[in-house]
């Protein structure tokens, strides 16, 4: 099948009076309809930027996409008008973001806002725009959809909001949606309906995600397959099982084993959980050679001096390191 | 008694919104009548999802805020009733640490005075003695020497999570409420900060209240927990019996719903519908009657109590 969605080697810089922050530094990923790829990496490491590059919603300055081709559907969106790149956003390519407060206009109702999105992309009468917005409320389980259209969005809850947001976003059935953390704000039960919700809705329309976060846990349980990134930079990508099952990588390997896993079959004591040493370098000044070297527990000499390339490990697995080069 | 302390029957109201022409005012039962102990040494880990009041109890703990009713214990002591000057013989025992470390941390103060206040205004020990012990908590938390005369702004997340950390325990505190204290960190360094927290615990035999909505998090960390849901206790028991046998319908459905990072284990999720009720208004009897898959006529009109099933298991559910 064809890729639906396809980055190549993208670099998204931003420059600033402290200097040249490689945001995103040679970023290479690409979705297949109906696919979910899940995007893992701490604070900093360009995840976001990586979803908002290919929206092309990298506000200049600071920011800049410096190269890089990202095609969806064989088109090439860097190379788009703007006014054309309009069109697609909210139509192909649609964004649940991660605060849905901050998201939705606190000024306008639900139903507005909705309908401002269908009406805007398509030729079609009011009355037949409200049907499809109260029948798209009504499968993300909003009650009483209907009375919900006159609604602000501080009459809603966190979960209700973060719903009205898929609901927004799926509306007029995208090719891809970028979900950038779209259940960190929410509760325990809230973010297992909205996930829920969400592997639904794509089925039902074949829609593609890149699915951002840094809960290991939920890429396990929705990905197909997993990159995962580091300062700016792809180091581990594979199909979900082998990721999880035999990470390559030292870093996505002290990642799976940092996170406190419940099990039922624990011996009284306690074991202490595995430490990553140090921190996530500055952007500003990153290490030179392999960014991860001060803090990988499985250093070469050539780590200090030099880039890693990407190696293929496996059947569909790639991982950047000096261990297998 | 074996209890470094202990809650009876603990209540906090807030008061609601006000209402025009005078209507009956609403109050917001965070905490409604709630019992539990901590032992020497022992680690209780509090969930609940967002206004279950879990942190209104961290609070009422310390004293930040005055409980509405019931009584609070510390060795034995009442402290639920003392004023201002009557419990600050008590506050060098309980110490807190908050979710976020940038805002609970004074940006005009050095790391030193931060970590030093408290030994200032509680002892009358030297300033070379004072400046030794911080330096000595300072390695004990992980931090670096040199970094002595810093402000908070010069650290990064983990790093100010463990000047606040170093704050808490300096006073050699029996009791920390450790409240969220690793959730506005990220994978790496929450690993780094429980490991610490585990650390501390042992050498300084501390004990820990620790709130998180995190149930992997405090599963790993605690030796009982406490299952909340608006302003209720609605399980508590052991780790791995709350674990392995969960009996709440509530709290198993918190455990079906954690997404675990390991794939092919597909288990049976159960999802709950509907949100949380307001805390302004909740529901009568059973406050999750609302959401509970095996609710029926008695949940709906007469409140459950926490009653022990097993040897120290405690549920409130009508279905036990």
């Amino acid at each position: 099948m064809d890729n639906i969605l396809d980055i190549q080697d993208l670099h998204t810089f931003f420059y600033t009076p402290e200097g040249t922050a490689k945001a995103v530094n040679g970023v290479s990923l690409s979705l297949k309809p109906g696919e979910i790829l899940g995007l893992v990496g701490e604070s900093g490491c360009g995840k976001s930027v990586t979803n908002l590059s290919v929206l092309r919603l990298i506000s200049d300055p600071p920011g800049k996409i410096v190269s890089g081709k990202i095609s969806l559907d064989g088109q090439d969106l860097l190379q788009l008008p703007k006014r054309d790149m309009r069109k697609i956003r909210g139509d192909r390519i649609s964004m649940i973001f991660q605060e849905p407060m901050i998201s939705l206009n606190p000024a306008y109702t639900i139903g507005n806002q909705l309908m401002e999105a269908l009406l805007t992309h398509r030729k079609i009468s009011r009355a037949e725009a409200v049907n499809r917005v109260v029948e798209m409320l009504q499968m993300v389980e909003i009650p009483s959809a209907e009375k919900r259209l006159k609604d602000y969005p501080h009459h809603l809850s966190g979960g209700m909001r973060q719903r009205v947001m898929i609901a927004e976003a799926m509306l007029l059935r995208p090719q891809v949606l970028l979900a950038d953390e779209p259940t960190t704000a929410l509760d325990v039960t809230i973010q297992a309906q909205v996930l829920e919700l969400m592997y639904k809705l794509t089925e039902e329309f074949d829609t593609a995600i890149i699915l951002v976060t840094h809960n290991l846990g939920i890429v396990a349980e929705s990905a197909q397959r997993v990159a995962v990134m580091y300062t700016g930079r792809v180091i581990e990508e594979a199909p979900v099982k082998d990721l999880f099952e035999s990470p390559r990588h030292p870093y996505t390997n002290g990642l799976l084993r940092s996170v406190p896993v419940p099990d039922q079959n624990r011996p009284a004591g306690r074991e202490p959980l595995y430490e990553i040493e140090g921190i996530v370098p500055n952007l500003f000044d990153l290490p030179s050679g392999c960014s991860f070297h001060p803090r990988c527990s499985r250093i070469k000499d050539i780590c200090r001096h030099e880039q890693p390339p990407e190696v293929e490990v496996g059947t569909n697995h790639m991982a950047r390191c000096w261990l297998y080069a | 008694m074996d209890e470094l302390l202990s809650v009876k029957n603990l209540k906090k109201y807030f008061p609601g919104p006000k209402r025009l022409l005078g209507g009956i005012k609403h109050h917001v039962r965070a905490v409604d009548d709630i019992s539990f102990h901590i032992r020497p040494g022992e680690t209780l880990g509090l969930v609940g999802e967002s206004g279950c009041g879990k942190s209104t109890i961290g609070r009422l703990l310390l004293r930040l805020i005055s409980p509405t009713a019931g009584s609070i214990f510390f060795r034995g002591d009442r402290i639920h009733t003392l004023n201002r000057r009557a419990m600050r013989p008590y506050r060098k025992h309980l110490q807190i640490i908050f979710q976020d470390p940038y805002s609970s941390l004074n940006p005009r103060m050095m790391v030193k005075d931060i970590i030093g206040e408290g030994l200032k205004r509680t002892t009358r020990i030297s300033a070379i003695e004072r400046r030794e012990r911080v330096l000595d908590i300072m390695e004990k938390v992980g931090l670096r020497p040199e970094q002595y005369s810093r402000y908070p702004h010069e650290f990064s997340g983990g790093q100010r999570q463990r000047i606040c950390i170093a704050r808490a325990i300096v006073m050699n505190p029996a009791l920390v409420v450790a409240d969220e204290p690793v959730s506005a960190l990220d994978v790496s360094i929450q690993a780094q900060v429980i490991n610490l927290l585990e650390r501390l615990r042992e050498e300084l035999n501390l004990s820990y209240l620790f709130i998180s909505h995190d149930l992997s998090v405090v599963e790993h960390i605690s030796d009982r927990i406490a299952v909340m849901y608006l302003g209720k206790i609605v399980e508590m028991a052991d780790r791995n019996q709350l674990y392995n046998d969960p009996q709440h319908p509530y709290t198993i459905a918190l455990l079906s719903a954690l997404p675990l990072p390991q794939v092919g284990r597909k288990k049976k999720r159960i999802i709950l519908h509907g949100d949380i009720p307001s805390p302004l208004n909740p529901p009568s009897g059973c406050r999750f009657h609302t959401r509970c898959s095996r609710a029926t006529g008695i949940c709906r009109d007469s409140e459950p109590e926490l009653k022990e099933g097993d040897t120290g298991h405690f549920i409130a559910c009508h279905g036990n």
